[in-house]
């Protein structure tokens, strides 16, 4: 078992190091330990012998939920979708580090790329007025006695499509999602939240880092 | 009670004789009621005194309320005690009742119980003339004569009635009572006397009057700006009778130039000249002021206060009485505001807008209304209440609206709707397409140091002519009422692509609501809801309706909260905004409540680095510049400075100080500025270093900057070292460079008052020389406004010390310019001026050109002005114009009244004003004429009553007057019975030695009449005179040897009495 561990280790440490020269935000301690936090978060590999490829869809989810206080599914499944590089169903290590590097230390350039990249629901490099109207479907309080119960949201999307859509053509690109952003910071969540506050960012990062450094 | 009810009660003008339901009849008539209940028991034998005629008047009781001591038949009723003719005392046929007793008169009284009032009420309305009836006709005239003491025997001796001396007992008795009715009632309306249309319009008949030709003529002519005559009997255009102000006008005195006057509810003043009726700067206040028009000319014109004591008396008292009789109650809380709405969302607003809004409502009845309180007890006027029905129903549905200004869609009203957005606010008001915005806004902060008074507003809105973004705006606040935090931010972003500076959009979400939602959203967790709010908040908050509005609904206690947030974008949006919103005092007062101070002082602690910024220390950085910004606002209130100071905002406040930034550096150096008022932060700033970075700044590009910069160093300049201090780091030279800058006018005020306080040192004004500065101060004496003028004036004053710049100031013109200041209103102005012409004086040759410009006589004139700091300045200045005088005593007596003026100026409670005429007088006193004509005038007596003073200064001078007016005849023996001498004696224990000097002159001169030396050797005086003979100053050394001397030898010459008789 300690040889084990210790290949563990060292792979661990080798995998470290290559994923410390391609993520920005974190050093090389601090990606050791992410990668153990990985490793917790996986568990027990449900055949043994057979390698985990990482986490599945609901898995993630939980975590996201739990840790980062995230509730609406279509988001988080946005939030998956964007972690989960290479489209495998399952988000990898190097998924999983690269991802929280924008999700917990991004730069607004990064984070405005995550953050279109969630709210593109289909994947098509745009937003459309469908994706906007899903996304928005629950953020109004219905009002018992409108006759469209809709109206309030169709109005919103086309509050958002005027304020947004630079080009006018009805959707909006990364070039318009990037510029309203940059004009007005306050727009990067503008679907739904999908990045995490600064109190969840500081527990995750005390908990992953500070803790297990001390043994 | 004759004189009061005739006089102070208010009766119905609709001539029915009724009394009217005012608060201040009430208390009349409560007063009265209270008089005839305590009767009887304090003056039973009064009581019974049989009245000569019954008091009779119709009454509400019936035969059943009456009791055992009554006869009752039927309805009729007849009281036990009878007359000695046996007649009944009370007789009741209903309605009517006759009382012929005050026994009576108190029981009945006391029967009606809870009418008790209405029955006095309807006793005083029917028996116009009570005491009449009481006593008789003859007393009832004395009663209301002036004297109270006429022979009241000498009447009673005619009248046979036997019971003469209850008579007149119960005369006394009644006079009294007038006398504590009236007098009670004077106290009620002396708080409430404000002028209204009526009274300025008869003051104005009155001027018109002084107008005609002839001798008489004391004014040249008097009109109104405007012919337009409102409804409401006011002239001044709508935007300004918001201001309270009635009208306005031009009136052409005899000896001075036209006076631009504006009558206001609050008393008339001098306006800056109203030419155009759009011109802003015209309606400011540039004179003290006045309770009428009268007063106000008296002291603006000499020639008119002269003339007009000579006019018929009778016709200046006119407009005072009748001026009570249309007394404006404007009352605090107690208007009956009956609009629900408005009421409720007004109910925090301050009582002067409150007071302001009534006065305008009422103005607009058409008819005028006495007293307004009378609304309360539950009257409304029929038009009014139309209007209001309607207003409440257009402003069903969406949130509560103020609508003050309704029904008055009049073509006139329209008009100057346009013309009436003020100063800064013009910019905002943009016309929407829809066609111009029927809002009328009354905000501008004109008042004093940029204070900005809460303002009440007018409004004209129908729904149909609200502009597209309102209905808009109106949407996105309901979206944001029930959109969770993904939809608020984006509703909040769409709302920040509207003009928030315009004023539309600032009313429209006030009105629809949005205000008290985007105050909610700061509650919440969600820092991108509150960043979005504030973002919008500190927007909308330059307009000054928004301010108050935050302020009333609670908005900024929330704002403050924030300001310990971690965030650093959201402190510094909190601060931003608090400093928008901390304009007025209220909202100041708010911050320092809920420790608002301690925490902005908080935000501008933090470590950094002039040259190397991290991106968070920019952020820092940003956050402290807020922070600035909103305790910049803040300090305008004299307990925020402390606040801060205890807060320990002034060491950072200094460290800011060495930053490079100019956005950072404004903002400081105007809170340093503006706190700089107070003494402990002058001191503050001089210990902690910043005199050099003041100075260092006074160099930048930044118009802004180096303003405050100045007038920081223009206040703290008071100070010695400072002085010192600025001119060991170079800064007189930029300074005087500021003066360049003559289109600046707010800059160059501030460089010329650095330049003023900072020339009190003689070794700046040395520095100041050598730049020049003294030729380019005498450029900006004309043409200049009076804040640059009184500055400028100034510090001519204190250059004009230094012999050298005496001649400068003469070469260049200046002495020219200076003298045709003194006619100036200005009292500031005024006193450096005199201050100035003064110290010219001390030149030989320029007093020859003031003399030659009559500029004596415009000094000697300026003494009649109220304000004792003008007359002491004035006075100082004569002493120079005096002494230096070619022939001073002709000079003085060419002046027709000056010595008169003096010696009136003697009765002064002003220690300075005393002192300066003290010295005037012992420079006038020289001339022996002069002297005998002060003497004649009592002089000796006045300054005698001075003696007993303890101010080394007052005491210098006076004994100095005193030493030249024992010269003349028998004054040194006056001196002495007027008890003088005793007084000085003690002056000799005084630390000053300038008192010794004059004083030991005084009391050499005074030792020539023996009496006096007997006075002072039994004072002591010997004793103290012998140590001063051994002072160093010779002047002192031979008064005092003198008097010792006199003293001497009148004792000598009495042992050799004794000895050889």
């Amino acid at each position: 078992m300690s040889e084990m561990s210790a290949m563990n280790r060292k792979l661990k440490q080798t995998v470290a190091e290559t994923i410390s020269k391609q993520v920005e935000h974190f050093n090389k301690t601090e990606i050791e330990c992410l990668i153990r936090e990985f490793t917790v978060l996986l568990g027990e590999p449900a055949a043994p012998g057979r390698a985990v490829t990482g986490l599945d869809r609901a898995k993630f989810r939980s975590i996201l939920h739990n840790v980062f206080g995230m509730t609406d599914d279509m988001i988080m499944d946005g939030v998956f979708r964007t972690f989960d590089n290479d489209n495998d169903g399952f988000v990898g290590i190097k998924e999983w580090i690269e991802g929280l590097s924008v999700f917990l230390r991004g730069t607004l350039d990064e984070k405005i790329k995550y953050c279109f990249h969630v709210y593109d629901l289909n994947g098509d490099n745009y937003i459309s007025r469908e994706e906007m109207f899903h996304m928005l479907k629950n953020s109004l309080i219905r009002q018992p006695t409108e006759e469209d119960p809709d109206e309030g949201i169709k109005d919103l999307v086309e509050i958002t499509l005027k304020k947004m859509d630079h080009d006018h053509d009805g959707r909006l690109s990364f070039g318009d999602f990037e510029k309203a952003v940059r004009e007005e910071n306050l727009l990067l969540e503008a679907f739904g939240t999908c990045l995490p506050d600064t109190t969840s960012i500081e527990i995750f990062e005390q908990r992953v880092f500070q803790e297990q450094l001390e043994p | 009670m004759g004189a009061s009810l005739t006089k102070a009660a208010q009766w119905t003008s609709s001539g029915t004789g009724k009394l009217e339901f005012t608060p201040m009849n009430e208390s009349l008539l409560k007063e009265i009621l209270c008089f005839v209940e305590q009767f009887s028991s304090q003056h039973p034998q009064e009581a019974e005194h049989v009245f000569e005629a019954p008091l009779q008047w119709s009454t509400t009781l019936v035969a059943s309320d009456f009791k055992t001591d009554y006869d009752i038949s039927d309805l009729d009723v007849q009281s036990h005690e009878k007359d000695s003719e046996g007649l009944p005392l009370l007789k009741l046929s209903p309605p009517t009742v006759y009382v012929r007793s005050f026994s009576q008169l108190a029981k009945l009284v006391h029967l009606a119980d809870d009418k008790k009032l209405e029955e006095v009420r309807a006793c005083l309305e029917e028996n116009r003339d009570p005491v009449v009836k009481i006593l008789g006709p003859c007393f009832a005239i004395m009663l209301d004569g002036e004297g109270p003491h006429t022979d009241v025997l000498h009447l009673v001796g005619k009248d046979q009635v036997k019971d003469s001396e209850v008579k007149v007992k119960l005369f006394h008795l009644l006079q009294n009572m007038d006398k504590q009715l009236l007098s009670k009632l004077l106290e009620k309306i002396s708080e409430q006397v404000r002028l209204d249309p009526t009274a300025v319009k008869n003051d104005m008949e009155l001027l018109k009057r002084f107008c005609s030709e002839g001798e008489k003529r004391v004014l040249k002519s008097v009109r109104y700006t405007s012919d337009y005559e409102f409804a409401n009997g006011c002239r001044a255009p709508l935007w300004r009778q918001v201001h309270g102000e009635i009208c306005h006008l031009v009136i052409e005195t005899c000896d001075t130039e036209d006076l631009y006057i504006t009558c206001s509810t609050t008393g008339v003043f001098v306006n800056g000249g109203i030419k155009q009726e759009r011109a802003e700067s015209g309606y400011e206040r540039t004179s003290d002021m006045y309770k009428d028009l009268v007063t106000l000319l008296k002291s603006q014109s000499p020639y008119f206060a002269e003339n007009i004591n000579k006019q018929d008396f009778a016709v200046e008292e006119l407009p005072s009485t009748q001026r009570i009789q249309h007394v404006e109650s404007v009352d605090k809380k107690e208007q009956g505001q009956p609009q629900r709405s408005y009421e409720q969302q007004e109910k925090n607003v301050h009582d002067k807008a409150r007071q302001q809004q009534t006065l305008y409502k009422t103005g607009r009845e058409k008819f005028y209304v006495p007293c307004p309180r009378w609304k309360n007890l539950g009257l409304t006027f029929p038009s009014c209440e139309a209007e209001e029905k309607k207003s409440s129903k257009s402003s069903a549905g969406a949130m509560p609206k103020k609508k003050l200004g309704l029904g008055a869609k009049s073509k006139i009203k329209a008009e100057f709707s346009v013309s009436s957005i003020p100063g800064r606010l013009s910019s905002q008001k943009i016309k929407t397409p829809a066609g111009a915005m029927p809002v009328e806004l009354s905000s501008e902060s004109s008042l004093e140091s940029e204070e900005e008074e809460e303002q009440s507003e007018r409004r004209v809105e129908s729904d149909t002519d609200l502009p597209p973004e309102y209905w808009q705006i109106q949407k996105l606040v309901k979206y944001l009422k029930a959109g969770d935090q993904t939809a608020t931010v984006l509703t909040l972003c769409a709302m920040m692509d509207f003009d928030l500076m315009q004023e539309t959009c600032q009313l429209a979400i006030r009105d629809v609501g949005g205000l008290e939602v985007l105050i909610n959203l700061l509650d919440t967790d969600e820092v991108k809801c509150k960043i979005g709010s504030l973002k919008i908040l500190r927007k909308i908050s330059h307009n000054v309706q928004i301010r108050q509005t935050i302020v009333d609904i609670g908005g900024l206690q929330n704002i403050v909260r924030i300001l310990d947030s971690p965030v650093a974008e959201l402190k510094a949006l909190a601060a931003e905004t608090i400093a928008n919103v901390a304009k007025f005092r209220r909202a100041r007062r708010t911050v320092r409540h809920y420790g608002g101070i301690k925490k902005l002082v908080k935000l501008l602690d933090f470590s950094w680095n002039l040259d190397t910024l991290t991106p968070n220390q920019k952020k820092d950085v940003e956050v402290a510049r807020c922070g600035v910004l909103a305790l910049w606002s803040c300090s305008k209130s004299a307990k925020n400075k402390k606040a801060i100071h205890k807060a320990g905002g002034i060491p950072l406040l200094g460290r800011l100080l060495k930053s490079r930034d100019e956005n950072m550096l404004i903002p400081v150096v105007g809170t340093l500025q503006e706190c700089s008022s107070k003494e402990s932060y002058r001191i503050a700033i001089q210990t902690e270093g910043m005199i050099n970075d003041l100075v260092k700044n006074l160099n930048s590009d930044n118009d802004e900057l180096q303003m405050h910069c100045a007038s920081a160093i223009f206040k703290c300049a008071e100070d010695k070292q400072t002085r010192d201090l600025v001119r060991k780091y170079n800064g007189l030279q930029p300074l005087v460079s500021l003066l360049g800058k003559v289109n600046n006018k707010q800059l160059l005020a501030a460089a010329t008052g650095a330049i003023w306080k900072c020339s009190i040192s003689t070794e700046n004004v040395a520095k100041f020389q050598k730049h020049k500065a003294l030729e380019t101060l005498v450029g900006l004496l004309t043409n200049q406004p009076e804040e640059v003028l009184v500055n400028v004036v100034g510090a001519l004053g204190e250059f004009a010390q230094i012999p050298a710049s005496q001649a400068v100031i003469n070469k260049c013109g200046g002495i020219k310019t200076l003298v045709k200041l003194l006619v100036g209103t200005n009292e500031a102005l005024l006193v450096n001026v005199t201050k100035a012409v003064g110290a010219c004086a001390t030149d030989k040759n320029n007093m020859s050109i003031i003399d030659q410009l009559d500029g004596v006589r415009l000094v000697w004139s300026l003494l009649k002005n109220p304000n004792p700091d003008v007359q002491s300045s004035a006075a100082w200045a004569l002493c120079p114009c005096i002494e230096n005088a070619k022939d001073a005593g002709e000079m003085v007596r060419s002046l027709v009244g000056g010595l008169r003026l003096i010696i009136d100026l003697l009765k002064s409670t002003n220690n300075e004003v005393l002192a300066s005429i003290c010295a005037a007088i012992a420079k006038i006193a020289k001339d022996k004429e002069n002297l005998a004509v002060l003497t004649d005038y009592g002089v000796v007596q006045l300054l005698a009553k001075l003696t007993n003073t303890t101010d080394d200064r007052l005491r210098r001078h006076l004994a100095e007057a005193i030493s030249q007016c024992c010269m003349w005849g028998s004054n040194r023996a006056s001196f002495g019975e007027a008890g003088a001498v005793a007084p000085l004696v003690r002056y000799l224990k005084s630390k000053d030695s300038a008192v010794h000097q004059s004083t030991a002159m005084a009391l050499y001169q005074l030792s020539k009449d023996p009496q006096n030396c007997i006075t002072m050797h039994s004072k002591g005086v010997v004793k103290p005179l012998i140590q001063m003979m051994g002072s160093d100053d010779e002047m002192l050394q031979e008064a005092a040897a003198g008097c010792v001397r006199n003293i001497r030898l009148l004792a000598q010459a009495n042992r050799n009495a004794r000895l050889f008789y």
